[in-house]
Order: C-alpha cells, then sequence, then structure tokens
C-alpha cells in the first residue's frame, strides 16, 4: 500500500492527541489553570491537526460533512463520528479545568471513553480490509491504542504508566510484525486463485493490461522503498518504543521527556511507514507483483 | 445506507468465457467509450499525448500463461471488471452511503455527488474493479451499464453492456444469476462456472468459465521426423549410389 504522508502524520498525531485526551479524561492526570490550557490545548490540537491532515487526502473534502452519516456499517464514518463526539463531550471538561479550576469527571470519563473508541475506529479501518492481509488481523489493533495511549501518557506526564506502557507497545508491535509477515500465505489467495486457472498449473502474468501506470499499481501496489524495512523496523521498535521507555526510567526531567518524545514520534512515523509500505494488496497477484 | 440488502430480486452479471476470449481488448475500449459519454463523470486521460500516459478504465483486460505438468503451456485472456458480488466489502466501508448495491438488481453503484474520494471502496476491493478518477477525484467502477439495460431508447439488441453487446468473440454473457432458467445460470452451470478469489468471502456474482483442454492429436513423435536426411549424393555419384542399390 501506498504510504501516503498525509495518513502516517494523520495517525500518530491525530493518535498521539487522543492518548492524551484518554488521560487527561481519565482524570489521571488532573492539570488545572495553566496547566490544563497547554495540555488540553496539546490534545485538541493533535487531534485537529491530525483530522485536518486526513482531509488533505480525500478527493473532495468539501463533501467530508456526508462521512458523519454510514456508522452503522462504516468504520471511517465511525471514527468521524467519534473523533468529533470526544471532543465535543470533553469540552467542558477541558475548559471548566483550564478556566474554572473545576474538572468535570462526568465529561472527562465520558470523553475519554470517546477518545479511545475513536482510536481503535482508526485503527479498525485498516484492520477490517480483508484484502490486505497483514492488517485483517487482531494485532493491528493493539499497536494502534497501545502508540496512542503511551504516547499520551508521556506528553500528560504520567512516567511510570508511559514506561510500561512503552513496553506493551513494543511487544504489540513485534507481534505485529512476526504475524503478518505470514499473513499473505495465510489468506490463501496467490494468483491461483485469483484467476481461478490454478487447477491447471502454475500461473504467471504473461501480459499486463496496459504498458502504463494506473490508479490501482500507484495505491495499492508499493513494491519500492520495503528494501530497508529491517532497519525500520528496529528504528520503529528502538525509537518508537524501548529508548523512550529506558529514557522514561531516568528521574524525570524535560530534556529527556522532549527527548523520549521526539524519538517516539520519529519512531511510530517509522512504524506507520512500514505499515503501508510492507502491506501487500491482493490485487497485486493480477499485476504480477506484491 | 451503506449496509448490504439481505437479497436482492435480482443479481444481475456476466459470465466471462476464458476458453473464447481471444485478448482484443474491444470490451476495454466500449467500455471506456460508453461510460465516458454517459452514466456519471467521464473516464479521465492523464498525460495523454505524453510520455507516462493513463487513464481510467472500468474493465482491463490481463494475460496469463499458465505452464501444465503434462501439457503444452496455455496462454489465457483475462477481462476483469467489476463483479458486483453479494458481500461488497467495497459498499460496507464507504462512510458516505455514496457506494450501495441495489434491491431491485444487484448492481454496486457509486453516487458520485456524495462520494468523498477517500479511496477506503478502492482498498476493500480485492479486485481492483474500482478505479479513482484521476481528474474528478470519485471513485469509478462497472454500472453493468444500467444506463444501457434498461433504455428504451435503444434498440432492444443495445440494452445489454457495451462490453457484451461488442464482444467479437462472444466471450462475454449477460443476465440475472437469480433465475436458474436464465442463459447465464444454465451456462455458468454446464461449463464449471467459478469465482474469482472465493478465499476473501466475496461472494461475487459474476462467473468466469474456465478453458476447456485442447484436442489432442495421435501423431507420431514428431521429434523423429526432424532427424536429418541421410546425405545422399548428387550428379554423376548419386546415379552410380542409387545403381548399386538396385543391384
Amino acid at each position: 500500500m501506498h504510504p501516503a504522508p498525509s495518513l502516517i502524520l494523520f495517525t500518530v498525531l491525530s493518535g498521539t492527541g487522543f492518548g492524551l485526551l484518554v488521560w487527561l479524561g481519565f482524570g489521571l492526570s488532573a492539570p488545572l489553570g495553566l496547566a490544563a490550557f497547554i495540555l488540553f490545548g496539546l490534545g485538541y490540537g493533535l487531534a485537529g491537526a491530525g483530522l485536518i491532515a486526513a482531509a488533505f487526502h480525500l478527493g473532495h473534502p468539501e463533501r467530508a460533512l456526508k462521512a458523519f452519516t454510514q456508522w452503522r456499517s462504516s468504520w471511517l464514518s465511525r471514527e468521524a463520528v467519534l473523533a468529533t463526539a470526544s471532543l465535543a463531550v470533553m469540552a467542558p471538561h477541558a475548559a471548566s479545568s483550564a478556566f474554572a479550576a473545576t474538572p468535570l469527571p462526568l465529561f472527562g470519563g465520558l470523553g475519554a471513553v470517546l477518545a479511545l473508541a475513536t482510536i481503535f475506529a482508526t485503527a479498525m479501518i485498516y484492520a477490517q480490509i480483508r484484502a490486505v492481509p497483514r492488517w485483517h488481523h487482531w494485532s493491528t489493533p493493539p499497536v494502534f491504542v497501545l502508540a496512542a495511549l503511551a504516547g499520551g501518557a508521556m506528553l500528560a506526564a504520567r512516567n511510570t504508566l508511559a514506561h510500561w506502557l512503552m513496553l506493551a507497545l513494543a511487544a504489540a508491535m513485534v507481534a505485529h510484525w512476526v504475524a503478518g509477515d505470514r499473513r499473505f500465505v495465510q489468506s490463501g489467495s496467490n494468483t491461483g486463485t485469483a484467476t481461478g486457472l490454478g487447477a491447471l498449473g502454475r500461473v504467471r502474468l504473461l501480459e499486463p493490461p496496459h504498458s502504463g501506470r494506473n490508479y490501482l499499481l500507484r495505491e495499492m501496489v508499493h513494491v519500492v522503498g520495503r528494501k530497508h524495512a529491517h532497519k525500520l523496523r528496529l528504528i520503529a521498535l528502538g525509537f518508537g518504543a524501548i529508548i523512550p521507555a529506558l529514557l522514561l526510567m531516568l528521574p524525570a526531567s524535560y530534556g529527556t521527556i522532549t527527548l523520549a518524545l521526539v524519538l517516539h514520534l520519529t519512531g511510530m512515523a517509522a512504524q506507520r511507514w512500514l505499515f503501508f509500505a510492507e502491506a501487500e494488496h491482493v490485487v497485486g497477484l493480477y499485476y504480477g507483483k506484491r | 445506507m451503506t449496509t448490504l440488502p439481505a437479497t436482492t430480486q435480482k443479481k444481475l452479471g456476466l459470465v466471462i468465457d476464458l476458453d473464447t476470449c481471444v485478448g482484443c481488448h474491444a470490451c476495454v475500449i466500449s467500455c471506456k467509450g460508453w461510460n465516458t459519454e454517459n452514466y456519471g463523470a467521464p473516464l479521465a486521460d492523464l498525460d495523454a499525448y505524453g510520455g507516462n500516459p493513463e487513464g481510467t478504465f472500468l474493465n482491463r483486460v490481463h494475460t496469463f500463461e499458465v505452464t501444465r505438468e503434462t501439457a503444452p503451456p496455455m496462454v489465457v485472456h483475462f477481462p476483469k471488471s467489476c463483479l458486483h458480488c453479494d458481500n461488497a466489502p467495497c459498499v460496507t466501508v464507504c462512510p458516505t452511503g455514496a457506494s450501495y448495491k441495489r434491491v431491485e438488481d444487484g448492481i454496486v453503484l457509486v453516487n458520485e455527488s456524495a462520494c468523498i474520494g477517500c479511496g477506503l471502496c478502492a482498498w476493500a476491493c480485492p479486485y481492483g474493479a474500482r478505479e479513482m478518477d484521476g481528474a474528478e477525484k470519485v471513485m469509478k467502477k462497472c454500472t453493468l451499464c444500467v444506463d444501457r439495460i434498461y433504455n428504451e431508447n435503444l434498440p432492444e439488441e443495445d440494452r445489454t453492456p457495451a462490453c457484451v453487446r461488442t464482444c467479437p468473440a462472444g466471450a462475454r454473457h449477460f443476465g440475472d444469476f437469480s433465475d436458474p432458467d436464465s442463459h447465464v445460470s444454465k451456462l455458468s452451470a454446464a461449463r464449471g462456472g467459478f469465482d474469482l478469489m472465493p478465499e476473501q468471502g466475496t461472494a461475487p456474482v459474476n462467473k468466469y468459465l474456465p478453458p476447456r483442454g485442447r484436442d489432442t492429436l495421435d501423431v507420431p513423435d514428431l521429434a523423429s521426423m526432424c532427424e536429418p536426411a541421410p546425405k545422399t549424393a548428387k550428379g554423376f555419384l548419386g546415379w552410380l549410389d542409387r545403381a548399386l542399390e538396385r543391384l
């Protein structure tokens, strides 16, 4: 799959933002006054920036409001509804914490649940797609949810919590990679089933339908750039989870936390890049590519 | 609503005969011609006269080679368009309701004025049947020529999808699979019509007919007939050779 920068930015930034709002909403971190203003501002800013980045991915962003209608069947629509609902429900809690120094746990708690559901819905947009076997697996949502919660906990200055979440995230990433490497074969789809000619013999593409590129190849058959997959996995694992987890064990200071945060976001960007670049869509079978 | 209907009154679809298709791409061209001028946004061509031309097509013909154990390899031309799946994954992922499967005839369509161009339906389709138009930025797909098959302004013989109408080999057939006595149902049953990627759980309506086994001639070992002819001398020596042979 094509690793679109807008999608990588969206999933990383928005995920971290909603992760922060989860902890602020549950009151695990209960800042008041200016601190609340800054932290809630950060949460709303990251979540909002991600949503705006995602809108740039659309061919017709002016019709985006229609995406709130199909929550009964579509995870993308559910994500839109949940994201908006979570930001709206959290708002009284955020405003009251910042300006009246009075948290409103009811709004906060409900908003946190919705924020958590938003992160899960984002993951399910990918995990539901059976045509991309690497994504269509239980190990996809834990990576998204733990990445968001770990990054959010770090921003919320819950260092012990963030430390353990980082380690859990590392385990989730490894599980996703290990399981993912076998998923295409496990899906049972191959050129034989794609053409239905597998019973006759060994099938290979003789001539593609056209000599040029097309939308399908650009969007779903991304074969370049996988050669550094191994190194990028190490970067994602090290920068994204292990090193931040170690830094969080040090005595807390702005320096170590900032460093941990920058490393974590860099690592997660690498992880998301791989998440798309390594994912093979079965349509590649019709083009002799995977 | 982008939930799928539990059942559809008809199941309109195609039978594509891989035994008969000659790979001429006429269906590709007639499809593009009709669908550029009719239903929905035209099918864009990008950089049509430049170095990297590409375009939106609803139907494309791939060509595969099958290497067989005991028989010569086989070349199979393979037209592919939307299969109008009963369990269409492209429909349920749509966040706006632009994608839908019609209850009356089972055709999967896109309401282009509601499409936000997110591309998720194209991701969900295992067959690559949906393409985002490069100019209009809305999702394009086979409509089974919904503007032909019910069109009473056309002569009756033209009320089939453009690809079926144009196929010079008769490799494409259009009909209602919900009727067991329809032409397409009987053809599919008689020839062992199969689904593409059944393991993806899409329950496609369109069926493909496998290539028939090729005839085998009872011929002597051709290689032995290709052995070089024994050298025979010409001229006087040749005459001498033949004369001595006759003795």
